[in-house]
């Protein structure tokens, strides 16, 4: 792709380093001649925005790892110090922990933008595949650095996730204990993330060289999904790629300075600022917004499938949902590169983007939480006067106890009492009550949650209590549309869109037209093409 | 295309923000604090009235464990000490604020109003030459001396509630500075069993007496002391004490961010520059 190296040494000491390491040799084929396609747009900025990020929670996260103390009664207590003490301290901890942030903000515009324009397709199948080994480690150092201040939500992120190892068959509680180093969240738990937290980000670095090997061995992809035909269709990186790049980066340091300097805690929750407490389940816990769409996948799965219960099945598809994006490259069976050239694509792409975001905000929400309005009701019966009559209940065993209530009640029943109901004082033994006269009552409340409806039940029943004694609530529970079913809805289209969606469309869809201005090389229509 | 994705998905974004900001809890009014907005500084005032309220009512209870005496004293604390040339008199006077202009800032270990905190306090320490449990008046440099010992000791002394700690309880809570002022006015001064109602507070329901009343505090620079102004003052307080470098954070940030604005408006004229006359 590149062609042969045009660095030419100007001056002595460069032409006896070229002979002996060719680095600026090495520098100036990748970074300065190497050829880019001239059409790219600003989606293609963000790899240069991506290794700021890098670079950023590196050098901050050293800096931090000079002050911080991984003990479990310290940790806590050292970030504060780094924020209130340690000179620059207060610039340095929000740089870091605002730079996860933007570290994943630029990450999915990057994976959005390699998706939209079929960056994954041959020949550039491994170079896709290291970003996604990229971010998937990306998402390991971040689960494990947010563990580090030893917060509320650090404590709790890193016990679910710990736990729903666990439900791996066979080895699941092996590896818990493994990667917990006992059997609990504790003291080795945290030496060991925050070992793991500082190697991963070098592994990072190694992986990204080898990303950005594979960029310049295949070239870059363009927005239109034609391959680079000759050396007119491309310009030199340097200055053009770079000042391009320079200029959007710049621009989206802006925005991380906007966060850093005014909402430093404004992407993180505040109960990560209440010491880390064994003994006390927050009352909500939740990742970073950056891992929300996954945590919703795994909450999606509320019933089990066949043998695989609910808990392991949202572990699988929590890890397949990130699995999914490795073999992209031989899901998708289109022919056209580009969407912008594929019409069906291109719209199930706009509404996968959308269902990404809507699982975000299911990932953040109480699964229980009711999205469409829904009416719960209950109808209370009660007989208004009378005369309680209780006939004692007992039965030979524990299992026939049932049955003679049953039949207590039905004795009571068969003497005339409006309302019967019983209640069970030993294994064997109960109590069976038979409202006798008065007149019957029913009242129907309704509301729009179940807490609501006790609410109204009971205050229903404190109206009548000074006549009734006894009462029997029938609940209806209507079909309620809460977060969890949204989650199970946008979960099966994120999957049907990798494994079904692209796959099929590849084959049946009709591509529109690539203009000729693109098909033949550019320079020859300079004039028309912009 | 992708640009009205983008739109979409920044106003999805946005419409997601405003859902989270919405959750549960109790009733918390925004208050017009004077450091909202992103130049707004503390209000030096508030803070040393905020910190006399701390000291005098909610220090009985409760902790302020990442703050030691000295943060009182240094640049951007409330009893912040500069010297100040008289004009009449043409000497060197000490003041407790920062002048609107000139003013050498006195360093912590000089600062009088500091060490005077700090020795008012009686702490348990191992004498140096003995090696014996010793007391000894508070040096700046040690952290606030905690009301109770232990979880244990602050449980036993409260009915079983444990007063948290309040260092950085504004950060540490949904609302913020909002949310303490509106639980220290939430009180409806009514009981529900050993509890009481507080519309601020989750639950609605809190094991906390009341802490203020008109008058609790006497304020020495003749602010009248209703129950709102301490309220708002301590509030102001305790955001200082959960982020004493924001003043310093936001200049910096002012400057930054001029600074990259120009250096975007540069590096975009230079990329025009060196496409100018390519097709792409």
């Amino acid at each position: 792709m590149s062609g042969p190296s045009t660095y030419e040494p100007k001056s002595g000491f460069t032409r006896w380093l070229d002979k002996r390491l060719p680095i600026l040799r090495l520098s100036h084929d990748s970074f300065v001649a190497y050829p880019t396609p001239r059409n790219l747009n600003y989606w293609w900025t963000f790899g240069s925005m991506l290794s700021l990020c890098l670079v950023v929670q590196i050098v901050s996260g050293v800096v931090l790892a000079m002050h911080y103390i991984p003990h479990i009664d310290f940790a806590f207590d050292s970030v504060q110090r780094i924020k209130r003490d340690v000179p620059y301290g207060w610039l340095i901890q929000p740089m870091h922990a605002v730079g996860a942030s933007m570290f994943f903000l630029a990450v999915y515009v990057h994976m959005f933008r390699g998706l939209y324009y079929g960056s994954y397709k041959a020949p550039r199948e491994v170079l896709w595949i290291l970003g996604c080994l990229i971010y998937a480690l990306m998402v390991v150092t971040a689960f494990l650095g947010y563990s580090l201040p030893w917060g509320q939500m650090s404590f709790w992120a890193a016990t679910v996730i710990t736990n729903i190892l666990g439900a791996l068959p066979f080895v699941g509680e092996s590896i818990q204990v493994w990667i917990r180093g006992g059997g609990a969240i504790d003291q080795a738990t945290l030496n060991r993330f925050f070992s793991l937290h500082y190697l991963l980000p070098f592994v990072i670095a190694g992986v990204v060289a080898l990303h950005i090997w594979a960029l310049h061995e295949v070239g870059q992809n363009n927005p239109t999904g034609v391959e680079v035909k000759s050396k007119a269709d491309t310009v030199p990186f340097t200055p053009h790629a770079t000042i391009k790049d320079l200029f959007a980066t710049s621009l989206f340091v802006i925005l991380f300075a906007v966060f850093m300097f005014y909402m430093p805690d404004a992407l993180g929750h505040a109960d990560n600022y209440i010491r880390a407490n064994p003994l006390q389940t927050p009352p909500e816990i939740v990742p970073e917004w950056y891992l929300l769409p996954f945590y919703a996948v795994l909450r999606a799965f509320d019933f089990n499938i066949g043998p695989i219960d609910s808990k392991l099945a949202g572990v699988i598809a929590m890890f397949a949902s990130i699995g999914v994006l490795f073999v992209l490259p031989w899901l998708d069976t289109s022919k056209v590169r580009s969407m912008r050239y594929r019409p069906i694509a291109q719209q199930c792409f706009v509404i996968f983007v959308a269902v990404c975001i809507g699982l975000g905000f299911c990932g953040g929400q109480n699964p229980g939480r009711i999205l469409a309005p829904a009416t719960f009701s209950a109808t209370l019966n009660w007989v208004e006067g009378g005369e309680v009559r209780q006939e004692p209940v007992s039965a030979d065993s524990d299992a026939g106890y049932a049955e003679a209530a049953s039949a207590a009640e039905q004795a009571l029943r068969g003497q005339g009492a409006a309302l019967v109901a019983s209640s069970r004082t030993g294994e064997t033994t109960g109590a069976a009550r038979g409202v006798f006269g008065g007149t019957a009552r029913s009242q129907s409340v309704s509301a729009g949650t179940m807490e609501e409806l006790d609410a109204a039940i009971g205050e229903a029943k404190t109206a009548a209590a000074a006549s009734a004694p006894y009462f029997i609530v029938e609940r209806r529970v209507p079909f309620t549309f809460t977060v969890t079913r949204l989650s199970q809805l946008l979960t099966a289209y994120y999957f049907l869109f990798f494994l079904v969606i692209l796959p099929v469309l590849g084959l049946i869809e009709t591509p529109r037209r690539v203009p000729d201005t693109i098909a033949k090389p550019v320079t020859g229509q300079a004039a028309g093409a912009s | 295309m992708l640009r009205a994705l983008s739109i979409s998905a920044v106003a999805a974004a946005a419409a997601i923000g405003v859902a989270f900001a919405a959750g549960e809890g109790g009733h918390v009014e925004d208050y017009p604090f004077s450091f909202d907005s992103p130049v707004g500084a503390y209000d030096m005032s508030a803070v040393q009235r905020g910190y006399q309220v701390y000291a005098e009512v909610c220090a009985s209870c409760h902790a302020v464990e990442h703050l030691a005496y000295r943060h009182l004293g240094e640049e951007g604390g409330p009893f912040a000490a500069y010297m100040v040339r008289n004009h009449e008199t043409g000497e060197e006077e000490m003041v407790v604020r920062k002048p609107e202009h000139g003013g050498r800032f006195v360093d912590v270990t000089e600062n009088p109003y500091v060490r005077a905190i700090a020795q008012a306090a009686t702490i348990s320490d191992i004498d140096p030459n003995t090696g014996q449990p010793v007391d000894r008046p508070g040096r700046i440099s040690d952290k606030f001396l905690p009301p109770f010992p232990n979880e244990i000791a602050a449980r036993a002394g409260n009915g079983g509630a444990y007063p948290p700690d309040l260092s950085v309880i504004v950060l540490a809570r949904h609302g913020g500075a909002d949310y303490v002022r509106a639980l220290l006015l939430g009180y409806t001064m009514e009981m529900d069993g050993d509890l009481l109602v507080n519309t601020a507070f989750p639950g609605g329901r809190i094991a906390m007496p009341p802490p203020l009343t008109d008058g609790r505090v006497t304020y020495s620079d003749g602010t009248e002391a209703t129950v709102e102004q301490q309220a708002n003052d301590v509030a102001t307080f305790l955001q200082w004490a959960a982020d004493p470098h924001m003043e310093q954070r936001k200049r910096t940030g002012l400057v930054v961010l001029a600074f990259l604005a120009v250096l975007s408006g540069l590096l975009y004229l230079a990329y025009k520059q060196v496409w100018r006359g390519e097709s792409h």
